[in-house]
């Protein structure tokens, strides 16, 4: 992470955020981070930093607990079929290795940016009360999870994005995500489509072509910018809903999570 | 197209040119170091103009605000769209069947885009560019992966460095709407190239808190100029 970077970007949002540091200078921050009993109190100061920055919009705030919920799930989902004995074939390892680190790279970066905001970390139930009993033993099982989980949250922070409109820089982050489990994304469903059989489930999304037909709701959506584009190009109405993914309501990927989280 | 198509007989009829212009893909095609930055050294910059390339290009301007955003989302679909019909008009050697399927599915997806950005930019849009791929060796099958990766990856950045600079909520939303279809395509991509590897979102593109980049137009317009003849300025794109 690029400390840098990052406090540059909340100074343009809260033009103190340096000033509220114990040493004014960004010399000065630079030194103490360079010594060692600094080292220990820069975390702390830094979150204060960030966490003051993000509480200029409450509407933010819990955009960023909404977004650290679904990676709390995201992530306890792959550190758990990870961790399993026997479920992921050592082929597909480094995918699921590479998506595992991103989520809990995606929790540290929310929780330390909302600070004393950030919610606790949920109690999941994987098996979806009994839907995806298998999940951790069945190959299948957890690659269909997986896909559903990473279209949602693409789906998910597609849905937000409007709603941080006023905070720019948070929504830039959103989007650097967003993209990030659009990638995710595409590499299950392309496992998917190998492992259940299913030709028709490619790393884009072909009219509600998915595993839960919930989470897929309403991606066959032919009208964009309020213009039918049926016919557009002389594209077929495959590819047009291809061109282009869904947002979903917080409301509605709550409802699709809901049996995920136990308490 | 037929632009296109002459430029590529000309390297292809060429064995020597084609090495020089390989070699000068391979330099362009670094879109990340380790900076994070985006350095595409111009293929063919304006003090190096390559003798090869027929025709020269009009001065383009995006223009201002949202519209500047749209025109600017439509330069990037126009290359990306140009790019993909002549991956399928000329196939590279030794394409498989599930390639192509793939390829024409990102073609017709760009395609799609380019068109809808056209109509809904309406008499606001700017001209239909004219590309120069005259740097791609469309034979080869590392060099169209390569820059279709290349293209990808550009595309998500540039959406995502676009977004805050959008007023309106319908247009951010596009965007949102198109982005994850480009980080899709560019995870595939990538997943041709290296399977089964953690390449479809990979550490080179990725930063430490597992997120894709944002870049500003300035930059990636500089990253993608030396794949378009046409001089485009957006120095007022979302302002």
């Amino acid at each position: 992470m690029d400390i840098f970077k990052i406090i540059d970007d909340f100074q343009r949002i809260d033009g103190d955020a340096l000033g509220r540091l114990e040493y004014a200078s960004r010399r000065h921050f630079m030194n103490r981070i360079g010594s060692k009993v600094a080292q220990a109190a820069v975390p702390t100061l830094f979150a204060s930093i960030v966490n003051k920055a993000f509480a200029q919009s409450a509407g933010a705030v819990a955009v960023l607990n909404y977004a650290l919920t679904l990676e709390y799930l995201e992530d306890e989902f792959y550190k758990a079929g990870n961790a399993a004995a026997n479920l992921i074939p050592a082929s597909d390892k480094t995918i699921f290795t590479q998506i595992g680190k991103h989520e809990t790279q995606h929790v540290a970066f929310l929780v330390k940016a909302l600070g004393t905001s950030a919610i606790a970390k949920p109690t999941f139930d994987f098996k979806y009360g009994g839907a995806f009993g298998d999940v951790f033993t069945n190959y299948k099982t957890f690659v269909t999870v997986s896909s559903a989980l990473e279209d949602t949250g693409v789906r998910a922070y597609k849905g937000q994005a409007t709603a941080l409109k006023a905070d720019p820089t948070i929504l830039e982050y959103a989007l650097q995500v967003h993209s990030v489990e659009a990638r995710h994304a595409a590499v299950v469903r392309r496992l998917a489509a190998t492992v259940t059989g299913n030709a028709a489930m490619k790393g884009w999304i072909t009219g509600k072509e998915g595993a839960v037909p919930a989470i897929y709701a309403g991606e066959d959506n032919m009208t964009q910018g309020g213009k039918d584009l049926k016919g557009l190009a002389s594209k077929s109405d495959a590819a047009i809903s291809e061109a282009f993914d869904e947002p979903l309501s917080k409301e509605a990927v709550l409802a699709i999570a809901g049996p995920f989280i136990k308490a | 197209m037929i632009r296109l198509m002459k430029s590529k007989n000309n390297s292809g009829e060429k064995e020597g040119t084609s090495v020089v212009n390989r070699r000068l893909f391979l330099r362009s095609a670094g879109l990340a170091t380790s900076l994070g930055t985006i350095v595409i050294s111009a293929a063919c910059s304006d003090d190096d103009p390559d003798p090869m390339i027929p025709g020269t290009g009009d001065a383009v301007d995006l223009g201002s605000g949202d519209i500047g955003v749209l025109n600017y989302a439509y330069a990037l679909e126009q290359l990306e769209a140009a790019f993909y019909t002549q991956v399928i008009a000329t196939p590279y050697a030794g394409m498989t069947d599930a390639e192509k399927t793939i390829l024409t599915d990102i073609r017709d997806h760009e395609v799609i885009h380019r068109e809808f950005f056209k109509t809904a930019l309406g008499d606001k849009a700017i001209k239909g560019l004219t590309p120069n791929f005259a740097a791609i060796d469309f034979t080869k099958r590392d060099a169209v992966l390569g820059a279709a990766k290349l293209f990808e990856d550009t595309g998500v950045a540039a959406y995502n460095g676009a977004g805050k600079l959008i007023k309106d909520d319908g247009y951010l939303l596009l965007a949102g709407k198109i982005v994850s279809v480009e980080a899709r395509h560019a995870a595939v991509i990538r997943d041709l190239i290296k399977p089964k590897s953690a390449d479809f979102a990979g550490d080179d593109i990725l930063n430490g808190d597992g997120m894709d980049k944002a870049v500003a137009p300035a930059d990636i317009l500089a990253a993608v100029k030396g794949y378009v003849k046409d001089t485009i300025t957006g120095a007022n794109v979302g302002k």
